[in-house]
């Protein structure tokens, strides 16, 4: 395949910030992203998804390797490359005495094509909010601002980095549906997150990154099926914590193809749940032992991460995923 | 969606008019920038007011002729005279009680002072002392005088001091006001949000320096018209010429503020280095006293200062009434620092962190 018909082609990007040791924060990363996806970037914080990201976006320049975007090179063709793409950064707090409005139209003035005012207010559903001060908005409204200035200029491909970190669900279903009316245009998006579940949802393909590199990367569903098994089935008993019981057995279980216990929590991955639990009450009864917690879930890339890595993404990401599912279950 | 071309502003214009929103809609930063100067024209007008010398203190040396000097002395309605024994007296002019005081000698007929010549009212105390003393004796003055006494504006302390406050008003906006703008603007990473635009690098610096222009011509325009309804302070050259002087100056001062603040991360280092170099300025360039009394080596590189020309030039069109044809080296000693600055501030400017 070209480069020409890629939006996104790297080869062998690496990252290293001088130190002692030396950071190595991406090593060698390869990513052929077509246009008209959405692609995800996934891992914990301090993978390297924002680092690599910047490299893409042509703000970091990388130690190793070639980028290309939309088919050309940042270092011939940079103010190209610029007007073609939108950018929304992690941390970027605008002026806060700026209104919406101006601050859409100091953006649209960097670019030659764009969007008008009112489209891009209407894109946020920032309209009602078009002469508010920044800093006067909602952590939700700011961020979708934000999602308005890397749209303005009608851009062929929009980077976003951790859109929807820290806000509610509500502002993250808004922040979700500005990304997929982008995509309904044909247009590419990349993505990173470090909510597995928001990836599953948005993304056509993902990417995820550990310790500055790949570990994994296909469909949701490709990924989700390389477990061999898509159901998840999370329980404690009320065991005596200073003498574990062996739990051997399990693996016996019918469907069962993994388990992992930690922290006393057990997390078994199987085939079908159903044909699991009646033995897994069974069995329990007959050891003595009574539940004390059960969840069942179909798998998420949240498993494959932690099957990839034997970690859990992290707290923060974990806990919004149980918290938050039966929000996002809803939708 | 439909692509339009129309709705688009000019980015500089848009930068330009973004800064300058930003600066109105902060009344603490429009108090500092506007109200300031004029409390500070205020508070040094006053002090520095020329009024003539009201009161001479002088002190005669407990004697037997002492009553002789001081019916001398109290002739003329300004001096107020006092006896003490000679230790009080020594102490007094140290501590500046008195400006001057009279031992009247061993024999009849002959007298000592003693005064500081470092202090302008003590020497004027010796000979005003003198002059009666010795007319009291018996002294005629050959030559007929006739006084007038001369107070025109243009002459006074504060026309003097009003073009050093402009100029230090356009150092210390140019500087803070583009200084902590683009630091607080790289803390925010909005800069680096920029760099991830199309946006010119040159059209943001420009920006900042144009808005500059716009938020410095008021304040100066506003400093002139206070000192002169309140210090009748007159402007004797083209106000075409001040406004020229202003205009470069904002643009010089900026640059500089932009060099300052294009490396620095925080607010801290930036304005440790601003005061840097605002120091040597506010003591050499001739803000409130001229640098004439500094020594004759150091002149040529005072002259070369930032602010050095601004404020001579300033003087000289505001007192002398100087055309700006004849001001060619000051403008373009500022000139040369803007370009310099902004150049270099371009090149090594720090967009990201």
């Amino acid at each position: 395949m070209s480069s020409k018909s890629l939006a996104i082609s790297c080869e062998g990007v690496t990252k290293t910030y001088p130190g002692k040791p030396p950071v190595k924060a991406v090593q060698g990363v390869d990513l052929q992203i077509q246009r008209g996806e959405c692609f995800g970037v996934l891992g914990p914080n301090g993978a390297g998804k924002t680092t690599t990201i910047e490299i893409l976006e042509g703000l970091l320049p990388p130690t190793a390797g070639s980028v290309h975007i939309l088919g050309m090179d940042w270092r011939t063709h940079e103010a190209d490359i610029r007007q073609r793409i939108g950018v929304s950064l992690q941390e970027t707090q605008l002026s806060d005495r700026l209104s919406v409005a101006e601050t859409l139209s100091l953006f649209r003035s960097f670019y030659n094509d764009g969007l008008t005012l009112n489209e891009s207010l209407q894109q946020v559903s920032l309209t009602d909010k078009a002469s508010a001060w920044v800093k006067n908005l909602s952590g939700g409204q700011k961020q979708r601002l934000s999602v308005a200035c890397a749209v303005v200029g009608n851009p062929d491909l929009l980077f976003l980095d951790e859109p929807t970190t820290g806000l509610d669900p509500s502002s993250r279903r808004q922040i979700w549906d500005i990304v997929r009316s982008f995509r309904e245009q044909e247009k590419t998006v990349m993505i990173t997150t470090h909510y597995m579940e928001e990836a599953e949802r948005l993304c056509d393909r993902v990417a995820i990154f550990d310790q500055g590199r790949v570990i994994a990367l296909g469909t949701p569903n490709e990924l989700i099926a390389s477990l061999g098994a898509e159901h998840v089935i999370e329980f404690t008993v009320n065991d005596d914590p200073s003498r574990p019981l062996p739990y051997d057995w399990l693996q016996e279980l019918p469907t069962v193809e993994q388990v992992d216990i930690h922290h006393g929590e057990i997390r078994m991955t199987a085939g079908e749940s159903h044909t699991v639990l009646g033995p897994l009450f069974e069995q329990l009864d007959r050891r003595g032992l009574a539940l004390t917690s059960l969840t069942t879930r179909h798998a998420s890339l949240e498993d494959v991460f932690v099957q990839l890595t034997g970690r859990q993404l992290n707290e923060a990401a974990r806990k919004s995923t149980t918290t938050e599912a039966p929000t996002m279950e809803a939708l | 969606m439909t692509k339009s071309k129309s709705n688009r502003l000019s980015p500089l214009w848009s930068l330009t008019l973004a800064r300058l929103r930003e600066f109105y809609r902060k009344p603490e930063a429009v108090f500092w920038v506007y109200f300031f100067p004029i409390l500070m024209v205020v508070a040094l007008g006053v002090a520095f007011r020329n009024k003539p010398i009201e009161q001479i203190t002088v002190d005669v040396e407990d004697s037997p002729q002492s009553a002789n000097w001081i019916r001398a002395l109290e002739l003329d309605s300004r001096v107020l005279v006092s006896s003490f024994d000679s230790t009080t007296c020594r102490k007094r002019l140290r501590t500046g009680q008195s400006d001057l005081y009279i031992t009247p000698g061993e024999e009849l007929g002959s007298v000592s002072y003693v005064f500081d010549p470092t202090r302008p009212g003590s020497i004027v105390a010796k000979d005003l002392a003198n002059r009666l003393i010795q007319s009291a004796a018996g002294r005629t003055d050959p030559v007929a005088v006739n006084i007038q006494e001369f107070a025109e504006p243009g002459s006074r302390y504060i026309d003097f001091l009003i073009p050093g406050l402009l100029g230090m008003g356009l150092m210390g906006g140019g500087l803070w006001g583009v200084g902590f703008a683009v630091v607080d603007m790289r803390i925010r990473k909005l800069l680096k949000r920029f760099l991830a635009t199309p946006m010119k690098k040159s059209h943001f610096l420009v920006g900042i320096m144009t808005s500059r222009l716009f938020f410095m011509v008021p304040e100066i325009i506003l400093l002139i018209v206070f000192s002169w309804l309140f210090f009748d302070v007159r402007v004797y050259g083209n106000w075409f010429a001040i406004v020229f002087l202003v205009l470069l100056g904002a643009v010089e001062f900026s640059g500089i503020g932009l060099l300052v603040a294009s490396r620095a991360r925080t607010l801290e280092s930036v304005s440790g280095l601003m005061n840097l170099v605002m120091l040597p300025m506010w003591t050499l360039s001739g803000i409130f006293f001229s640098y004439d009394r500094f020594p004759e080596a150091v002149q040529p590189v005072i002259k070369l200062l930032p602010l050095t020309p601004l404020i001579d030039a300033l003087r000289k069109v505001m007192l002398e009434g100087v055309t700006l044809a004849m001001l060619v080296p000051e403008l373009l000693i500022m000139s040369c620092w803007a370009a310099a600055c902004f150049v270099v501030a371009l090149k090594i400017f720090r967009w990201t962190d």
